[in-house]
């Protein structure tokens, strides 16, 4: 993303200003958010939050392309042990989540 | 390869960030959580193809990229079909411990490919970007070392008793400083002293570990949650460095959800949150008022008693603790509720927010166990109907119902929110023995003219009642 394209009143705002707005926004609405899930799902609320905190994956696919492409053999290595990590957590967490989630049954009447 | 322009990426993590959100909100009842999951999963798709036809992929990469996830693939669904619901705490430490991992994995990987991760400049890393990368490192191997020892301990393979080392404070605050002091070296070297990143990893790693081995298995709830809520974190300060949208706004949502998480458990045991980190609670306590306490007569009945009461009864509330886990007790107790509710008794369960290991452990048991989740009851929903209900079956749970929460101010559980069960007619206790609880002290619940004890097994004693009915 290009610095230069974020202005703010003629002037241009570095990325990283931009970044932490979003930033400071995403954590005001994670509160209000989980505030509103019931305590019955907390267990499944943790597991979710698990996977989808593995979306760390995009940094460990970045490196791999980096570390196969000439950079540091360290890179491609880090990244392929991230990147399967990261998928434990994405199949196990969601499928996990799915499981419990089913369980979740309404009084028969 | 098919190459996407950065806008266009940018767009698609934003849509797999909401989609994300969407996951979280349909948490808000059972009904809409499936389909919040759902969402939740093609949001990481759409994040992983993005990244894919992103990063200027080789057909090397490509392959090597595919391996990892088929590999990580099969391993998380085996491990998600097989693991019994007991195991859960453990199962969401140890997935913690892997997200700890990555993120420092990612961290070493980017420190070591600078320019592939636009964070090179003139030949040097820029110290804005060392900043994140090391916090991201730092929090990742906090994470890791933390959530190894959290899962030790409920996985029974550490015992779940604090361990006390002598000057604990001092280390971990010499540690801290240490990592200060390695984080502003690291941006002052421009990312050129290669072994700054690994004494910081050192550090990070020693520090995770000290702080939890002091803190005791029942707090592991708030332990959990906030190595839920740190690997948010992380995952948040390496988005900065990868200038992400998708990583900084998930690491923004999980790591104020575990906060929340560990500020309600933090809140149903009446303590701050520091002292539960400081740890040590209940280490000492339990041996100093174990001498006296086998004196007083308690009564204890069998498990004819217990049917004969409860079939008579008119209400019955079910209240379950981290003892149904240990004893897998949540299917014969359904059996026993439904044998009881064919008899015409009313029977519902309470909850307490900290019973069992972590937030919500004992509705997932129950619902295993086929409970329909509107018979369980959030201690605030239901503690007003102890006093007319006439019998409290409380199964595995003891401090949560002890009544020196609010009668004695010494109390070290004093303050702590409890269910009312000593107002109901008839306190009906299965636990193994009179030992005091995690707290470490007596419950005088035991010792009252309605309570009822019924020293066994929770599951043996409640397959005995089921019979007897």
């Amino acid at each position: 993303m290009s610095a230069l394209l974020i202005m703010a009143g003629g002037a241009a705002v570095s990325p990283l200003v931009f970044q932490l707005a979003i930033f400071v926004m995403a954590i005001f609405v994670g509160y209000y958010v989980v505030w509103s899930v019931t305590p019955a799902l907390h267990t499944p609320l943790m597991a979710v939050t698990n996977a989808i905190s593995s979306v760390i994956i995009v940094g460990a696919l970045i490196a791999v392309a980096a570390g196969v492409k000439g950079g540091s053999g360290i890179s491609t290595w880090a990244g392929f042990a991230a990147v399967a990590l990261c998928a434990v957590n994405i199949f196990g967490g969601f499928l996990v989540t799915q499981r419990m989630l089913a369980m979740y049954k309404k009084k028969a009447k | 390869m098919p190459q996407l322009s950065a806008d266009l990426a940018a767009v698609l993590y934003t849509v797999s960030a909401v989609l994300f959100i969407l996951a979280l909100r349909g948490l808000s009842s059972p009904e809409t959580s499936r389909r919040g999951n759902t969402f939740g999963m093609i949001g990481i798709a759409i994040a992983i193809v993005t990244t894919l036809l992103v990063a200027g992929m080789n057909g090397m990469g490509f392959i090597l990229s595919a391996a990892g996830l088929a590999l990580g693939g099969v391993i998380g669904a085996i491990i998600a079909k097989k693991i019994p619901m007991t195991d859960m705490p453990q199962l969401v430490a140890a997935f913690h411990s892997l997200v700890g991992l990555a993120a420092v994995l990612v961290a070493i990987a980017a420190f070591f490919s600078p320019s592939d991760f636009g964070i090179l400049s003139e030949g040097r890393i820029k110290a804005g970007s060392l900043l994140e990368l090391g916090l991201g490192a730092v929090i990742g191997a906090i994470t890791f070392s933390g959530s190894v020892i959290a899962f030790a301990k409920l996985n029974g393979n550490m015992s779940g008793a604090p361990i006390m080392l002598p000057a604990r404070h001092l280390i971990n605050i010499a540690l801290g400083l240490g990592i200060a002091v390695l984080i502003a070296m690291l941006m002052k070297s421009g990312g050129t002293e290669h072994w700054i990143i690994w004494a910081l990893l050192g550090a990070a790693f020693l520090i995770g570990f000290l702080l939890i081995i002091p803190i005791g298995g029942a707090d592991m709830p708030v332990v959990v949650s906030m190595l839920n809520s740190y690997s948010g974190w992380a995952a948040a300060a390496l988005g900065f460095t990868l200038g992400n949208l998708a990583l900084i706004i998930v690491g923004a949502l999980v790591g104020s959800s575990g906060a929340i998480l560990s500020y309600i458990m933090c809140k149903a045991m009446n303590r701050s949150f520091i002292s539960v980190i400081l740890g040590g609670f209940g280490a000492d306590a339990g041996a100093s008022d174990s001498g006296d306490k086998e004196q007083r007569p308690v009564k204890r009945g069998s498990a004819e008693d217990a049917a004969f009461i409860m079939k008579n009864a008119s209400k019955v509330i079910i209240v379950p603790g981290y003892g149904l886990a240990v004893a897998q007790a949540q299917h014969a107790v359904r059996e026993m509720a439904d044998a009881l509710k064919e008899a015409g008794v009313d029977v519902v369960y309470a909850i307490h927010p900290v019973a069992g290991r972590m937030p919500g452990h004992m509705n997932v048991l129950l619902a295993e166990a086929n409970v329909p989740y509107d018979e369980v009851f959030e201690l605030e929903d239901i503690n007003s109907e102890f006093a007319n209900t006439d019998v409290a079956f409380v199964i595995g749970a003891n401090d949560v119902t002890n009544p020196a929460a609010k009668t004695d101010p010494q109390s070290p559980i004093a303050g702590m929110p409890i269910l009312d069960v000593d107002k109901a007619s008839t306190v009906l206790f299965v636990k193994r023995s009179l030992s005091p609880g995690y707290a470490g002290i007596d419950n005088d619940l035991f010792y009252r003219d309605n309570t009822m004890m019924l020293l066994s097994d929770a599951k043996k004693m409640v397959e005995e009642i089921i019979k007897s009915l």
